[in-house]
């Protein structure tokens, strides 16, 4: 009985309690050593004859070689996508587009683990999101979009709808899959083909999407996918096409537009952010905390609607910041295979670069960081997730999209200053309002110039809300009926007002 | 009358040191920080880890009408020793009964280290008069009882009677000193996160040494929301004051899994501090048989039948 004896004290307390490793297995996915472009629904050598590697970044180790498209290869999948257009998919009843969009999702849901598997291990995000909302979120938006596809006639009632032809779209490095969704859905239901170039450093799941689309057995060359650098794209925006949807940077939009600017082709651009996250004094604190925390260190900060610029009420400055700093210190920064890792590795050495660079100007400026006890991996591309304090509205970090886990504070005294803080940025993308006030949320709302304002809440996302940007976030919205209207001429939308 | 400790700010009385402000809870968001935290992957020699904590931390309860001194008496012997084949499984923190069955209870677990807790104050609704509760609190410590699980009155409480509440609170503190004080927020009768908050606050600042959820009289009990709410609170009142409130869910917790889920609440939450029998208790009564099968398959790689685990 003596060792019983001995609790007759105090109880020890444990000195660690390390989580063992819990990693998703990467055997679900099959990588092949090189890939095609997805072209007239095959897998075709590029004419270019040129190929690049693409790297898990988290090992800084290539997976795979996939083509750099040149400009023959984008002409041809144009030619491909066109006559698909013209050739059936336009004219078919609209029903069956339908099926194949819910074909789709299906195949999605089934085959989920290893898309989330291949998305961790491409572009460096946590499995815990890949599986929890990109791969979930990918497969809404194609049903959601599947109900729409012969319904047109009702979400657009007495203007005809009709398909506008080829799309060409880019998307971006940071939720490969989610945005091909929200670029592929909306143009297929609407009866259109499309011609899509996924980001340079993360082809692999827009390749294995072409997989879907055969075993959903789509018409051939109803999506074309090509891979390759931004030489790529700027092809395919120079190609025969009726409409260029892009999401990225501004500075990529607006070249677009000026390329663009008078050749009747029709754009959509989903641009940079830099959103305010607003906590009023009355808001509940620890919730609160989760919405920041989530708001600028999911997906590592790598979300255009991140809430980089943290308004704090200044009557709970104090206790907020103590509370975000501590939680700061629970965030497991890791292997983004591991079940239990909340931010991941950063997308490539390019954006690390870029972020390593901001964040010297913050401390050169006269910001004060902060950073939690952290030990990243040896390989790989990572950043310690980031609070700077004592900023100024004037400071770079405060006004340049970081795009990285880097979250700058700033103070406010009345909800006159909170609104005058927050659209004072050329960015316009989105905002959240913390209260426990309802009437000052819609009062807010009012006031804010975002496209998407979250309430209590921050970056959630469901393909019946629509999402977009004001000022140089661009224009357009994507996702619910206003999601369609970007792929759809109507007649006579002059008499109605567009 | 026992002086109470200063009261949480929002119930405006000028009081230093302050606890935190009563505040907000929002339910969407704690529901899905509750959901967040509890897909933690828990595997191996961290889940072993987890095991031998939850049964340290266990306090084995019977409360029922039907309890004899027989049952206690069996119960006691499990807690000192939960599975005779295996000496490495530690005893659990204590057996939690009705005051009629403390003698028997305290008999069994002498010299053991197993604490002897007993419930009071008109358990389970505490709808009886003040005094009478206050006198059965002191009764109990008389009988033997090491720990005092009190219940708050919600009558009181949801009436907006808070003052009442506390006062209570306060005089039970004091009728059970030197046994240490657990008061029951019963949060199934509460019926939002904010009173669960707002009772948390008031039970700490009237005296409470632990809060807890339940009677494990009612369906609804100890879910991780309601345990990440109270742990917040007990998180914000030592960040202010450097004061260490203990924890315990009961009732609803009834498999290893869900033992371990709220193991990684209150690490993520509060820290290693709390990974202690002193501060963070189980009340369960089916709990442990699954957790030992739990360990023991860790241990051995494979599943038993549940009759190689003994019913008390």
């Amino acid at each position: 009985m003596s060792e019983l004896e001995q609790r007759g004290g105090r109880a020890p307390i444990p000195s660690a309690w390390d989580y063992a490793s819990a990693p998703e297995s990467r055997e679900i996915v099959e990588l092949r050593e090189r890939y095609g472009l997805f072209v007239g629904g095959e897998f075709v050598e590029p004419r270019s004859g040129e190929y690049y590697a693409t790297l898990d970044p988290a090992q800084e180790e290539p997976l795979a070689e996939v083509p750099q498209a040149g400009g023959e290869d984008i002409r041809l999948a144009v030619e491909s996508a066109r006559d698909a257009y013209e050739n059936g998919w336009s004219a078919a009843p609209a029903a069956e587009r339908a099926k194949y969009l819910f074909r789709i999702a299906r195949i999605l849901q089934e085959r989920s683990r290893e898309f989330a598997v291949l998305e961790s291990l491409n572009g460096g995000k946590p499995i815990r999101e890949s599986r929890d909302v990109d791969l979930p979120l990918a497969a809404a938006h194609f049903f959601y979009y599947a109900g729409w596809a012969d319904k047109l006639e009702y979400a657009f009632p007495n203007r005809r709808p009709r398909p506008l032809g080829v799309a060409g779209q880019i998307i971006p490095w940071n939720f490969p899959l989610l945005m091909l969704a929200w670029k592929i859905a909306p143009a297929l239901a609407g009866g259109n083909t499309v011609v899509l170039k996924p980001a340079e450093t993360t082809p692999l799941t827009a390749l294995h999407f072409g997989d879907v689309l055969r075993q959903a057995e789509l018409p051939p060359g109803v999506v074309n996918i090509v891979t390759g650098d931004g030489r790529a794209g700027a092809a395919l925006v120079k190609s025969d096409v009726e409409k260029i949807a892009f999401t990225g940077s501004t500075e990529v939009g607006k070249a677009i537009q000026r390329e663009l600017a008078g050749t009747g082709k029709k754009l959509t651009l989903e641009l940079g952010g830099k959103a305010a996250n607003i906590i009023f004094d009355d808001a509940a604190l620890d919730q609160a905390v989760e919405g920041i925390v989530n708001g600028i260190y999911f997906n590592q900060g790598h979300v255009c609607c991140a809430g980089s610029r943290l308004l704090v009420q200044e009557s709970i400055y104090e206790p907020l910041i103590e509370k975000l700093k501590r939680r700061l210190t629970t965030l497991r920064v890791g292997d983004p295979l591991d079940k239990n890792t909340d931010v991941g590795a950063i997308n490539s050495r390019q954006q690390l670069d870029k972020i390593e660079e901001l964040v010297a100007a913050g401390r050169d400026e006269g910001a004060e960081i902060y950073q939690p006890p952290c030990r990243l991996p040896e390989k790989g591309y990572w950043f310690v997730p980031t609070v700077f304090t004592n900023v100024a509205q004037s400071y770079r970090i405060a006004q340049e999209e970081i795009f990285g886990p880097v979250l700058s504070v700033l103070t406010f005294r009345t909800p006159d200053e909170a609104v005058e803080k927050a659209n004072n940025t050329p960015y316009g993308l989105s905002a959240g309002v913390w209260t426990e006030k309802g009437s000052r949320i819609l009062w807010m709302a009012e006031r804010l110039e975002a496209g998407v304002i979250w309430a209590n809440t921050y970056n959630r996302f469901d393909p019946a809300s629509p999402f977009g940007g004001y000022k140089e976030s661009g224009f357009g919205r994507e996702g619910g009926r206003h999601g369609l209207e970007p792929y759809l001429d109507f007649e006579g939308a002059e008499t109605f007002g567009g | 009358m026992a002086q109470a400790p200063a009261l949480p700010t929002g119930f405006e009385l000028p009081l230093e040191p302050r606890l935190p402000r009563i505040g907000a809870v929002d339910q969407v968001a704690v529901e899905a920080r509750a959901t967040d935290l509890s897909k933690r992957s828990i595997k191996r020699e961290a889940k072993l880890f987890a095991l031998d904590l939850a049964v340290r931390m266990m306090d084995l309860t019977t409360l029922e009408g039907a309890d004899t001194p027989g049952k206690v008496a069996a119960l006691a012997s499990k807690a000192i020793r939960p599975d005779p084949s295996d000496s490495s499984v530690p005893s659990v923190a204590a057996v939690c009964i009705y005051p009629n069955l403390v003698q028997a209870a305290k008999e069994r677990v002498a010299g053991t280290g197993v604490k002897v807790a007993s419930v009071a104050t008109a358990f389970p609704s505490g709808q009886s008069p003040t005094d009478i509760k206050v006198e059965e609190a002191r009764r109990v410590v008389e009988l033997g009882a090491d720990e005092v699980d009190m219940v708050i009155d919600r009558g009181a409480f949801l009436a907006g009677r808070y003052a009442k509440v506390y006062d209570e609170i306060v005089q039970v503190k004091e009728a059970a000193h030197p046994s240490h004080l657990k008061v029951i927020l019963e949060v199934g009768e509460l019926g939002t996160y904010d009173n669960v908050r707002r009772a948390s606050l008031l039970a700490i600042a009237a005296g409470a040494d632990f809060i807890k959820t339940s009677t494990g009289k009612l369906s609804s009990s100890a879910t991780l929301p309601v345990t990440l709410v109270m742990l917040e609170a007990i998180r914000d009142v030592f960040e202010e004051t450097g004061r260490r409130v203990g924890m315990k869910p009961a009732g609803g917790i009834r498999n290893a899994k869900q033992s371990v889920q709220t193991l990684v609440l209150v690490h993520e939450t509060l820290g290693l501090d709390w990974l202690t029998p002193d501060l963070f208790r189980f009340g369960a009564s089916s709990l442990l048989n699954d957790v030992l099968m739990q360990i023991r398959k860790e241990k051995t790689g494979r599943y038993q039948s549940p009759d190689y685990f003994t019913l008390d």
